[in-house]
């Protein structure tokens, strides 16, 4: 089965500087891959590359089964970014924000409520983005992640700003990935909660995929997840 | 969904947010008709003059109308990171568009009407000729929110946006306000015969911006 993403020697420039400088990924279908990486390593970047929203100068980039150097944006409906803000609309309710983007992303019947219920938005549901609180808007950003029922979840620091109850529910959701075939790619820096949810990780450094966690560290969190680095394939070979 | 489904679910987005927010009914309105009332003021003492010039007054209102509308359309876009969510959303870039433009034109028709009642009431014009009339300001305002979208989209990543929109669009759409003002002028004057080579002009600017407007929509919109 051909993996959900693969990135061979992927190249983007944010005005002249490059971004990524280089790097390679493979994610599976299932696999919850861990970004990690100091401020300005370009897993942000990494995450956009991947929805399809900055450019790759080269290198090669497939998502989902499409190229992205020659088609980033027909994968778009396929998948889900949460970044640091929420993409919704301030003077929309909860449930109208939720139930756009269901229906933007052609779902008949979108499981509005359940993904409603599943994040404690139930009651804010008649409420408008302009007045949740920050942690409230994070729910949602999830909620509406979630009902596009994507195949790849694409999330940015998700633990910030989150409540001991929303951590729970995004907890769940990653938990539940691999037995739901959905991948996800996750950047955080909040690496106690992040790795034990995690798959696999990856450290980003200026741009480029590379370096190993110590094992010991890694073992306090998650005995038996596999270490791969370097944006390696899960069996540890690499392009 | 089918592109005019994904049309009308992005115009339908817009237009509740406008009822929610009320700045159309609030602000854009209101504006319309203080200028409609500045102009009558300015132009009192030549008050025979009044009647003639209203409808170059009216839809100079109106394209004043046009940048507020269009720039509110995608100030709502730039909020939250909207516009990327819009990206994401999987709607089809054309329908992005007629959705967009749509929701713009609901609003100048709403201007028009209030703005018609006021050239009546402050400007004594008698509306003859009425089928003229009315298409002409049916095409004109599809012309309008057509053009007014795609620059809409051209300007929206850009921190000068709010100056730079005017100096794009007004040049433009001088077509629009010279055949919808002749066409005017004509169905007031109860000379029907003279408005329809306007009405065409109108109608043919208004499906060549709209056909741009859904080629060129989706790359601007990725390029904003």
């Amino acid at each position: 089965m051909p993996p959900v993403v693969r990135l061979r020697s992927a190249v983007c420039l944010l005005g002249r500087f490059p971004a990524l400088a280089g790097v390679d990924l493979d994610v599976a279908e299932g696999e919850v891959v861990l970004l990690s990486g100091g401020n300005g390593a370009g897993k942000t970047t990494l995450l956009r590359l991947l929805a399809g929203l900055v450019p790759l100068r080269s290198g090669s980039a497939w998502v989902l089964g499409h190229d992205l150097a020659e088609d980033p944006k027909s994968h778009r409906r396929l998948l889900s970014l949460v970044g640091h803000e929420t993409g919704c609309y301030d003077d929309l309710t909860v449930a109208e924000n939720v139930r756009f983007a269901a229906r933007a992303a052609g779902a008949d019947a979108p499981p509005e409520q359940e993904v409603l219920q599943q994040f404690g938005l139930t009651p804010l549901c008649d409420v408008v983005h302009a007045r949740l609180s920050a942690g409230q808007r994070r729910r949602l950003a999830f909620a509406i992640a979630m009902v596009r029922t994507p195949q790849l979840l694409l999330l940015d620091e998700p633990h910030a700003g989150l409540d001991a109850e929303g951590r729970a529910a995004l907890d769940a959701v990653l938990a539940g990935s691999p037995s739901a075939g959905r991948s996800v790619v996750l950047v955080s820096h909040e690496l106690e909660r992040s790795r034990p949810l995690s798959s696999r990780e990856v450290v980003l450094t200026a741009g480029q995929a590379h370096g190993t966690l110590p094992d010991p560290e890694r073992a306090e969190t998650k005995d038996s997840r596999p270490t791969l680095a370097r944006g390696a394939t899960p069996s540890g070979s690499r392009a | 969904m089918n592109l005019f489904q994904e049309a009308a679910l992005v115009a339908g987005k817009d237009l509740r947010i406008e009822a929610r927010s009320r700045v159309t009914a609030q602000q854009i309105l209101p504006f319309g008709l203080v200028v409609l009332l500045l102009f009558a003021f300015a132009l009192d003492p030549h008050r025979g003059d009044l009647t003639n010039v209203a409808p170059g007054l009216f839809w100079v209102t109106v394209l004043f109308g046009t940048l507020l509308a269009v720039g509110r359309a995608f100030s709502i876009e730039a909020e939250n990171g909207a516009r990327d969510g819009l990206r994401l959303s999987g709607l089809d870039s054309s329908a992005l568009f007629l959705g967009k433009a749509a929701a713009v034109a609901v609003e100048l028709a709403a201007l028009e009407a209030l703005l018609t009642v006021g050239v009546v009431i402050l400007f004594n014009v008698g509306l003859n000729g009425v089928a003229p009339l009315v298409l002409a300001t049916v095409a004109a305002t599809v012309g309008l929110a057509a053009t007014g979208t795609l620059y809409g989209v051209l300007a929206a990543g850009l921190r000068v946006r709010e100056t730079l929109l005017p100096v794009l669009l007004l040049p433009v759409v001088a077509p629009v306000l010279l055949g919808a003002t002749k066409a005017w002028e004509a169905s007031i004057s109860g000379v029907s015969g003279d408005a329809w080579p306007w009405v065409t002009l109108l109608g043919i600017f208004a499906v060549l911006f709209t056909g741009i407007g859904m080629l060129a929509f989706g790359p601007l919109l990725e390029e904003s």
